[in-house]
């Protein structure tokens, strides 16, 4: 990419000999919005960027606007956290699907019909007496999106991207979560070939519980790393 | 285990969360802020399964756009995270298809033309292209 383009949909910070064509149409645009405002539409660079794309991919075939609608209502409305919690509550309660989670958790997890679009290797890392996983992409934001659906604002910050190698015992306090002091804490950096999700410890007391009981224990942060499962109290 | 009292019913971060804003503080969502955040998510995913690029491939870009706009001075605390996202679909598709940045040079026009002869309230649309 040019470098003019990164800072476009920032055209404030920009120095003016670097305005490019379709900032100055943008800037333009605003003037002439302020000084007539109400009587006609205005998009901004953003909008304006988008729609070029849209037009440009479609007027190529290469996207339809029902697919894109269909793909939008699926991250929106159909996967999410709820699917991790599932697979974790099988894992809590099933000892041999737990087995295979840990050995190979992509087919596991492609088991209870959770699969990827983008052919990632899913790795599952167990929650122990002695060890605490923490999940990160430090690059962008590499997700396991058939499990958990989009990641919160945070996981794609860079304060926490860089926090969680550096100092993730301080991640975790940030959290509330308090480990105890001889608990090693593990750090996975995904990538876009390998997204690792956490199987937390299951809570104490739960024995009892049934499989769809004990995944309303299982929240998204506990499946990051940045949260533990919910105790069995908060179902009464 | 555990020692320790879980704290999850409370799970977003204290201090990160003083610098992310308001509208992403929610526990769950939302997914996406703004609709175009949603139309470049789907559009990319799209052309990823069209064999456009591969997932690695975007992963690469994402992830230079993320740290080109860290070099200009984005605190990139999350809240831009789709400008970034757009900034490297542009050049995806640029990369791949020749011609693709004049076009879209013309269509940015053609689109800001639309918008400023369409009367407020109305759907603005493309007549010609």
């Amino acid at each position: 990419m040019s470098k003019e383009k990164a800072p476009r949909s920032e055209p404030a910070q920009q120095p003016d000999d670097n305005v490019n064509k379709r900032d100055k149409s943008a800037l333009a645009t605003d003037l002439d919005h302020h000084d007539h405002p109400h009587d006609h539409s205005h998009l901004d660079d953003t909008a304006l960027r988008v729609r070029s794309l849209q037009t440009l991919l479609t007027e190529k075939g290469y996207i339809e606007e029902a697919a894109l609608h269909a793909l939008i209502d699926t991250y929106e409305n159909k996967i999410g956290p709820r699917n991790g919690a599932r697979v974790i509550a099988r894992a809590w309660s099933d000892p041999e699907y737990k087995n295979w989670l840990l050995e190979d958790a992509t087919a596991a997890i492609a088991s209870l019909s959770f699969q990827g679009r983008q052919g990632e290797h899913m790795v599952v890392v167990e929650n122990t007496d002695n060890t605490h996983n923490l999940v990160v992409c430090t690059l962008c934001s590499c997700y396991p999106w058939p499990v958990l659906g989009l990641p919160p604002a945070w996981y794609k910050s860079a304060p926490y991207r860089s926090k969680a190698v550096i100092d993730p015992a301080g991640v975790l306090t940030d959290f509330g979560v308090s480990l105890s002091p001889d608990k090693q804490i593990v750090v996975w950096d995904s990538t876009a070939e390998v997204r690792y999700l956490v199987m937390p410890e299951r809570p104490e007391n739960s024995a009892h519980l049934s499989e769809a009981e004990l995944s309303l224990l299982v929240t998204r942060n506990s499946m990051i790393g940045t949260g533990l499962a919910l105790p069995v109290e908060t179902l009464s | 285990m555990s020692n320790h009292t879980p704290k999850d019913t409370n799970p977003e971060p204290s201090l990160l969360l003083e610098v992310i804003p308001d509208q992403f503080k929610d526990d769950q969502g939302p997914v996406f802020a703004e609709p175009w955040q949603a139309d470049v998510f789907a559009i990319t995913v799209s052309l990823h399964q069209q064999g456009m690029f591969t997932w690695q491939e975007w992963a690469d870009a994402l992830s230079q756009s993320i740290a080109r706009a860290q070099d200009s001075g984005d605190p990139d605390l999350g809240d831009t995270y789709y400008h970034h996202w757009l900034n490297a679909l542009e050049h995806m598709v640029e990369s791949r298809n020749p011609g693709a940045r004049l076009r879209l040079a013309d269509l940015y026009q053609q689109w800001d033309e639309a918008a400023r002869s369409t009367p407020h309230g109305q759907p603005i649309e493309l007549l010609c292209r």
